[in-house]
């Protein structure tokens, strides 16, 4: 390929295609390039998507795009070895069109989204890895896969977490064990109904459930299920920060947690059909990199916009935001015919100006929070503790509830209590 | 019942780049501590301590995560990178 392209992006999860079909609608030259043999073969997600960012660029998508259930049901449990604690809500509320989200599977999806770039007039390469960034005189113009030699007026970079390409021209830092969680999941096949059943679900209704605790072996993460349409993704997802003094490896809290009372019956007769791991960017606003230079920009995982705040895990639509905000810079500095640093630092203003910094912003002392070890290892006990005091009659004298509470409460230290809910709560 | 790690691997969906390793260890490597780390935290339990307590690791299994790499690149981990085009996991679900 001799011709310059305007714009190239090196990755099509949802950033890069997203990116891909805005910037060709406006009538950009576009090439795509993804490293698996389609959009979506290497990606993963829990994992849901809130879908106001992609509805603002595909009004009534979850029509046509391939979503599996739309969430109108949430839980959050405190998990020990042998109790649950759950927090159930289900409501209309949580699908009401525009502050809805739907639990997708990404190797589906993605290619959905390819097809519409596609459509829109973006080319999409896929099977090739691209191994560097061309650089002329400090400035990014294009891309290097094997021996060929791909020139850009701009590269997107939407390579995800382990961005090696923003590593490599010094866009970002190696990124650190204590940024970054790990998560494994299994795609867990069962009929529809059975499904629909054990969750007690309406059709096409879907249950989004997260749980702390036990099931990351009292380290930080949890576990997770998220119903699809004729599947389970059950998963556990673990901070790299402290897993090598963990006694049991990531596969073993991932089988432990399927035997869990809890979880065990909701998954029988289950069979499996995928066994995915990926990488989730957690530490907020503290771990996003450079995102723009002369001739690049970098968009979604592989800028770190990802938000966990423990009952709620956010990244897609973070990675939509951004490739808007990137798209939109792009095209202005096409009109301009000015890709400097200087002209797509409208990419960064644009950021700051959407809900995705402002938001990062918001929560950004959470992930500090979310490393304390009483979250995932006294709390649920304590609660567990309670609740065992309030339910298990056993003939003994009653003792007045208050007096119970405080017996688990002394344990956890009263002050750690008031400490950890008073940062929790500045936190948020 | 319990599937053992091999098995779920199983049910995925590979290319391999037979011959052609994308992630290169030091099999040398005499931290425990370190070797453990990797042990503990790879999706797919590809890195394990055999008798001799020497690490091995398996390319073929690979879910391209990266953990490996952010945990211990420099150290056990000499080389990482992704597979080549084409070849790798493929995620039908995802």
């Amino acid at each position: 390929m001799d011709d310059k392209m305007d714009v190239i992006i090196v990755g099509g999860g949802v950033a890069g295609t997203v990116a891909a079909y805005l910037l060709a609608k406006e009538g950009l030259e576009v090439l795509l390039i993804e490293r698996g043999n389609f959009s979506g073969a290497k990606n993963v997600t829990g994992g849901r998507i809130y879908s106001h960012s992609l509805e603002k660029i595909f009004p009534n998508f979850t029509q046509e795009a391939p979503v599996e259930r739309k969430v109108t049901k949430e839980r959050i449990s405190m998990m020990t070895k042998d109790s649950t604690v759950t927090l159930d809500f289900q409501s209309d509320r949580l699908g009401m069109a525009g502050k809805d989200s739907y639990v997708v599977l990404r190797s589906v999806f993605d290619r959905w989204l390819a097809d519409k770039a596609e459509e829109a007039g973006a080319m999409i390469v896929s099977g090739i890895r691209v191994d560097d960034l061309l650089v002329e005189n400090g400035k990014v113009c294009g891309v290097i896969a094997g021996e060929d030699t791909m020139k850009a007026n701009v590269v997107i970079l939407a390579d995800g977490v382990n961005s090696l390409l923003a590593e490599k021209i010094g866009l970002k830092k190696r990124v650190q064990p204590s940024q970054v969680a790990v998560g494994v999941k299994e795609i867990i096949e069962l009929p529809q109904s059975v499904i629909e059943d054990r969750f007690n679900l309406n059709e096409g209704e879907g249950c989004a459930w997260l749980f702390a605790g036990e099931a990351s072996n009292g380290l930080t993460g949890g576990g997770f299920i998220y119903t699809n349409k004729d599947s389970i993704s059950l998963g556990i997802v673990c901070g790299l920060g402290h897993i090598g003094h963990s006694d049991k490896t990531l596969v073993q809290m991932l089988d432990d947690f399927k035997e869990h009372l809890t979880i065990r019956p909701l998954i029988k007769g289950g069979k499996l059909v995928e066994y995915s791991g990926h990488l989730v960017p957690e530490a907020g606003l503290s771990m996003i990199p450079e995102l723009y230079r002369d001739g690049v920009v970098v968009v979604g995982d592989a800028a770190g916009l990802v938000i966990n705040i423990g009952y709620m895990v956010r990244g897609m639509d973070l990675a939509i935001a951004s490739a808007e905000c990137a798209a939109k810079a792009i095209i202005a500095a096409k009109e301009k015919n000015d890709f400097s640093a200087n002209a797509l630092s409208q990419y960064k203003k644009n950021l700051d100006n959407s809900f995705v910094m402002k938001d990062l912003s918001f929560f950004q002392k959470f992930p500090k929070f979310m490393e304390n070890p009483r979250i995932f290892n006294e709390y649920p006990n304590m609660l567990a503790d309670l609740m065992t005091d309030m339910f298990v009659i056993d003939g003994e004298p009653p003792v007045p509830l208050m007096k119970k509470a405080m017996k688990h409460v002394k344990k956890v230290g009263i002050m750690n209590l008031a400490k950890d809910g008073l940062k929790g709560v500045k936190a948020l | 019942m319990r599937i053992s790690i091999e098995e779920k691997l199983g049910v995925n969906k590979y290319f391999v780049n037979e011959g052609h390793p994308h992630i290169v260890i030091d099999p040398e490597y005499s931290d425990m501590k370190e070797k453990k780390i990797l042990v503990n935290a790879c999706p797919a339990g590809l890195y394990k301590i055999n008798e001799d307590g020497y690490l091995t690791f398996d390319y073929a299994g690979c879910l391209e995560c990266g953990t490996c790499r952010v945990l211990c690149k420099g150290t056990i981990i000499r080389e990482w990178n992704y597979p080549v085009g084409t070849f790798g996991v493929e995620f039908r679900y995802g």
